[in-house]
Parts: C-alpha cells; structure tokens; sequence
C-alpha cells in the first residue's frame, strides 16, 4: 500500500474514491462551481428538487454532466415526513438513481432537523426501494434508529446549514461513528479546511458540504484545500495519534548534556 | 387560435391549448421532456406515458426539475 492510499468508501454496495461529497447550491457562477466540483475530487454530488421556472428555466443538468458525477438528490426545504416522500419518489423519477440525502427540517432559524419525521420518512423510502442517506443532528440514538430503518448512511451535522463553524460536539461524532456499521457521513458545518480535517479525524466516514465552497472568496482553490484536508483527516486518522498529554515531553534525550 | 382549457401549472391557473399530450405541453413549454419530471394531480407520471397522457381541464400539473443544491 503505497503512502497515499486511501480504502475506497462503500455506501449501499457502491464504492466511492472521494471521502468528500459536495452540493451544487449558493454558486453566484455555474462554471465555478463545475471547476470547483472538479478541483474538489468528489464523484457524489448533491442536487435539490424544485418546480421548474416557466420564465427562465435552467435546470442544474444544463452545466452539469450527470455522466460525470453521481447525482444524489436532496429532500432540502421538507419540513413534514410526507413532504420529503413526495420529493424523494420526483427525484427517483427523473431516472438517475433511486438514492435520495433524506433531509426533514423542523425549525428555520437554525434548520435542524426533525428527526423523528426524519426516521418515519427513512421507514417510508427504505421500504420503496430507495437508497437513504439520512441528515440528522448528532444524536446517538436517533443515529442509532436511523441505521435500523435501514438507511445506507446516517449524515449527522458537525453544525448548523450553513453556518461553518466546525464540528461542535467531536465527543457524540466519534461516539455515533462506533456505534454504528453504515458508514457516517458528516454533513453541514464545516467552514474551512482545518474544519474538515479535524471532522475526518473523529474516524467519521466522510463529509458533506456546500456553502463551505460556495461562499468561499475562491471556491476553486478552496475545493482544492478541502479535498487535502479530508485526506489529510482521514490518514492522520488511520495512522493513530500521539495521546494528548498537558505536560511537555521533551522529544529529545535528556542524557549526554554537555557537563 | 384553437379551444384553450385551464390547468393550473406549478400553482398557477393557466390555459393551454386543447388536445395536447403531456409531451406536447411540454413541448409548447420548451421544456426537455428528458429532464422534467411531470406530477399530474399529486400522481407521478412516467415518462413512457408522456405521449399518450391527455391534459385535462382542472389538471393541477407540477412541472419539477434538479437544481443546484446542498441541505
């Protein structure tokens, strides 16, 4: 195994060789965000579902090359159970994949999810078919619940949608990691590259993010600093850190001073 | 200018031509039946069907596609 080898990501029998899955949303510019999405080196990319505008329509498929990517539709903007359904069965129709990022949002302020809308819609999808990868907050147990409905990946947050401030709570992103056997999948929050590695570091399988990009001054360049960092993450990880001791360890020998 | 009917398209009424299929809507629309998926009063309609499913007065069709997104 040469030194910068990574294990490929399996998700739901497919494998994927990016740890880094990113979304297509907030870009000012569609040719950035497809070099972005290059440069980033991620293979699953997020698309959301909306109504078609009659006066001006452009839809996503127009700059971006579903040949390309692995499209994974959202059920962004769902704030009932029902709701995500009906998006989620829209998005399967289109004829791509049946895999769906189930999101259930229940509160706008800070666009946390409702999880218990978010395991009776996973119910409801797992038995139809879908392949669900499941938006929640980082709770063990509803993780836990949501890996029993049978959701191929739970996606806990390391922060708010949107709000890049990092991963909040390592502690419960490390603890929902060991507790569950589908892969974790951190999804929102993290702002920039340190943010990443150190949400890789927690052992988590990957990360999802958008504004991160988007809302950089150089998405391109910060697509290319994401796709070290999670690799960076993800072998600091493998390789098993030096315990954290709050004493000084001198890491040279203290014998043969010079008398 | 032939008979129109009233359907309401993504929530609002509007009036089509009479007779038309849901790809000749589609058409009309200048929408690329290959990327639009159609939901005809809360029913999903498959693609295969687009060419023999009639619009009907007081249809409530949703016309959706992807967009650029994230959560």
């Amino acid at each position: 195994m040469g030194p910068e080898r990574i294990e490929p990501l399996l998700i739901g029998g497919k494998e994927f060789h990016s740890r880094l899955i990113v979304g297509t949303g907030k870009y000012s510019d569609s040719g950035v965000m497809v070099e972005a999405i290059r440069a980033s080196g991620a293979e699953m990319v997020t698309v959301a579902v909306r109504r078609v505008d009659l006066d001006r329509s452009e839809g996503i498929l127009h700059v971006l090359d579903p040949s390309e990517f692995f499209l994974l539709a959202n059920t962004a903007g769902c704030f009932t159970a029902d709701d995500a359904v009906r998006y989620a069965r829209l998005a399967r129709a289109a004829g791509f994949n049946e895999w769906i990022k189930l999101e259930v949002i229940g509160d706008v302020e800070t666009l946390l999810p409702d999880t218990q809308a978010t395991i009776e819609a996973a119910r409801v999808l797992v038995g139809e078919g879908f392949k669900v990868m499941a938006y929640t907050n980082d709770d063990l147990i509803t993780a836990l619940r949501l890996e029993d409905a049978g959701c191929v990946s739970v996606m806990p947050l390391a922060s708010p949608i949107g709000s890049g401030l990092g991963v909040v709570n390592p502690y419960f992103i490390r603890e929902i990691k060991q507790r569950l056997s589908v892969p974790v999948i951190v999804d929102a929050g993290v702002g920039t590259a340190s943010d990443a590695c150190i949400t890789m570091e927690q052992g988590v399988d990957g990360i999802l993010m958008n504004t991160a990009l988007a809302s950089a001054d150089d998405p391109v360049a910060m697509a290319r600093a994401m796709r070290y960092a999670v690799r960076a993450g993800r072998l600091a990880f493998m390789a098993g850190r030096m315990p954290a001791r709050e004493i000084a360890v001198p890491s040279s020998p203290t014998r043969g001073m010079l008398g | 200018m032939g008979d129109t009917i009233r359907v309401e398209l993504n929530g609002k009424e509007c009036d089509v031509c009479a007779g038309l299929t849901v790809r000749g809507l589609l058409e009309t629309l200048g929408l690329e039946s290959g990327l639009v998926v159609v939901e005809r009063n809360r029913e999903i309609l498959a693609r295969a069907r687009y060419d023999e499913v009639a619009v009907h007065e007081g249809d409530r069709l949703e016309l959706v596609h992807f967009v650029g997104g994230g959560a």
